[in-house]
């Protein structure tokens, strides 16, 4: 392998990756401070590309005004989720209301493909369509954008948990919400925050992402799948976790091709997030098992 | 006196039902002979959709037609479409529901995975089954399977087309990049067979036999890949939205090999989804897309031009593609067979399999026979064409 093609594969795997961190950290913040694992995090990023679209191509706005529409209305079909599906839901279980995450995706899944468009979808890039050399390699500049975007999306909300109220607020709900609630912190809103978040992060994915691959209604399984793994890797216990998860899984997957040997080969593509996800459980069902009877 | 009022009220909704029942009877007895059924399947949605697109208008455009023209020997066409969402499985519990709907033939899927899926279901009840898909193996052998047939050009046809034309530009070493769902699979086994390579020249380099799953949404790895190979071209063999990503991938990589493609793009969002790295991109099709450049005495041109004409009336202006036109085929050869024999399923299967005979379709003139539920000349220049994407419109490639 080339130094050109080692840098190449590098860079597509952080630019796949750093999709699969957006997804990661929404998956993240839900489940901090509710337990919930929101499996409908893929359709938020499905929303934020279809709804664009719709917005840029069929209602004729200008391209920024149809980005941050779109972001908005992916925060609003969050809040919508969590007060219509999971907060009525008051005495079901954690795993009931992660069967409702389910129950919503597919809802979502539907209801965009009926309303918005069944064909694929893809917005113009950002920045021209010319690519750019780096070190021997060739980069889409909408990669770019993807990769600054999550960066930037890391370190605001970084500094939303750590130095705003809300953030603390958030973080305390999650490390104790007996505690924080007898301090007057209601769990209750603080959950709708944490699904608008999650849910504003998977639509600004969304945008990025929909100028460098085409979107279709269906996209949002694979990319909540992805996600969910990056989120996993990151043991669901911090952002920058999710973040990490996300860049390793879209490295792998890349270097996998590369090696091109025995199950690393270019049509187990997918596979490898699968593979890396069951490595994980098998290795955190141990040591839970062993904090459990450790508590 | 209430009492009666009741009596009265009820004896009135009593004579009112017998009346309209007896207008709706008499109406039945009047005009409706038995309606003929026919069933279809067709990836409406799912990302099969742009191939599936133009197959239900084209069936719904068909239907209206037929029955506005009194008919089949007076009985009305019903065509039970449904949708597969591009799901292999799905399409397998819509055949079983069109068969229990009591259907006298059954057209499409869209797909060659969706066609293996059905091909038994069909078989074993009975009803004909005529596919709107490319993959060989949905026909060849016919073996057991003397209900199925398929309309499209098949792929070791299309392969072979795209093969004269690598050999005629010098071309001798090409890299492979295909799908690994039902369409790419069976393609992938043609495009490396070594009879047809030595035939025509070619190698495929070392590490240039790429694959990609469908719901993919980035190949610059297998396209890095093949970058660092002396491949001269690569031939991608898949449908939806695979080598539309693919021709952007090259484009940002900085690759200015040739790209070829199989009959499965097609379709116009093709080029919407490629942008401007779609120029340049050539695949090959029948004769639908240059329909209005044919000859006069070219057989398929009468039916090409009604078909193109008709359906953009119907459905839009510059609408038309092969997919439509592979399910115009698969509908109309049922619609003669119905025509001849009624609405019997075996005679129907006898019918397409023995008398569709120098019957010029969409998608060349068909010559069924026992052996070959496909009927379409195997010959490749004279069977397809080639198209180049320049400037962001089909051309005719004449090579």
């Amino acid at each position: 392998m080339s130094s050109a093609e080692f840098v190449q594969y590098l860079i597509s795997g952080i630019t796949s990756g750093s999709v699969y961190a957006l997804v990661g950290l929404g998956f993240t913040i839900i489940y901090a401070v509710t337990r919930i694992i929101n499996f409908a995090q893929g359709e938020f990023v499905m929303l934020g590309g279809l709804i664009s679209f719709t917005l840029f191509h069929r209602g004729g706005l200008p391209i920024v005004p149809a980005l941050i529409l779109a972001i908005l209305s992916a925060a609003a079909i969050g809040a919508a989720m969590y007060l219509l599906a999971i907060r009525p839901s008051k005495k079901a279980s954690v795993v009931s209301l992660i069967i409702i995450t389910i129950g919503a995706a597919i809802f979502i899944r539907g209801i965009a493909g009926q309303e918005l468009t069944k064909e694929f979808v893809r917005l113009p890039s950002f920045s021209g369509e010319e690519s750019i050399s780096f070190l021997g390699a060739h980069v889409d500049p909408q990669a770019l954008w993807i990769i600054g975007t999550m960066v930037v999306v890391t370190i605001i909300l970084h500094l939303f948990l750590n130095y705003t109220m809300v953030g603390k607020a958030l973080k305390a709900c999650a490390i104790n919400p007996v505690a924080s609630s007898l301090v007057g912190i209601n769990p209750k809103t603080m959950a709708l925050i944490a699904f608008v978040l999650a849910a504003a992060i998977g639509g600004i994915g969304g945008v990025v992402l929909a100028p460098l691959t085409p979107i279709s209604y269906q996209a949002g399984v694979m990319l909540g799948l992805k996600g969910f793994v990056a989120a996993a890797i990151g043991g669901f216990s911090s952002p920058v976790a999710a973040v990490a998860g996300g860049l390793l899984l879209g490295i792998v997957e890349n270097f996998a091709v590369a090696i091109n040997w025995g199950p690393f080969t270019s049509a187990y593509k997918d596979a490898i997030a699968l593979v890396v996800l069951l490595l994980i459980l098998i290795i955190r069902s141990g040591k839970l098992a062993e904090e459990e009877r450790a508590g | 006196m209430r009492n009666y009022f009741k009596y009265a009220v009820v004896l009135f909704l009593v004579a009112a039902v017998l009346a309209l029942g007896g207008i709706s009877c008499s109406e039945e007895t009047e005009t409706a002979m038995e309606p003929y059924k026919v069933g279809a399947v067709f990836a409406s949605s799912g990302f099969n959709q742009p191939l599936g697109e133009t197959q239900k208008p084209t069936v719904e455009m068909l239907v209206k037609q037929i029955n506005d023209a009194g008919g089949i020997n007076g009985h009305p066409l019903e065509v039970i479409i449904y949708d597969t969402e591009s799901d292999t499985s799905k399409c397998a519990t819509l055949a079983n529901k069109l068969i229990e709907d009591g259907v006298v033939a059954i057209i499409g899927p869209t797909s060659t995975g969706e066609s293996m899926a059905i091909k038994p279901i069909a078989n074993q009840a009975g009803v004909p089954l005529i596919s709107c898909a490319a993959g060989s193996v949905i026909v060849e052998p016919v073996g057991n399977y003397t209900w199925v047939f398929t309309t499209p050009q098949l792929d070791y046809v299309a392969i072979e087309r795209l093969y004269i034309y690598l050999q005629g530009q010098g071309i001798t070493k090409i890299a492979l990049l295909t799908d690994t769902a039902g369409f790419g699979k069976a393609g992938r086994t043609w495009l490396i067979n070594s009879t047809m390579l030595d035939k025509y020249g070619l190698t495929i380099v070392a590490d240039g036999d790429q694959t990609y799953g469908p719901s993919d949404v980035d190949m610059q790895a297998q396209l890095t890949k093949i970058k660092g190979t002396e491949a001269q071209a690569i031939v991608c063999w898949g449908t939806s939205p695979g080598p539309a990503i693919v021709a952007r991938n090259m484009r940002t990589l900085g690759m200015d090999i040739p790209l070829l493609c199989s009959h499965g793009i097609a379709f116009k969002s093709f080029i919407d989804t490629a942008g401007t790295a779609g120029n340049g991109v050539i695949f090959c099709a029948g004769k639908l897309p240059i329909a209005d450049q044919l000859p006069d005495t070219d057989p398929q041109k009468a039916v090409l031009e009604q078909y193109k004409a008709d359906f953009e009336a119907w459905y839009g202006v510059g609408k038309t593609n092969t997919f439509g036109g592979h399910a115009y085929d698969s509908l109309m050869m049922v619609v003669d067979a119905l025509k001849a024999v009624g609405p019997d399923k075996a005679k129907i299967r006898d019918y397409v399999e023995n008398d569709i005979v120098n019957w010029p379709g969409t998608g060349g003139v068909f010559n069924m026979s026992p052996q070959d539920h496909n009927g379409l000349p195997r010959d490749a220049e004279q069977a397809m064409i080639l198209v180049q994407i320049v400037d962001g419109k089909w051309t005719w490639l004449q090579d």
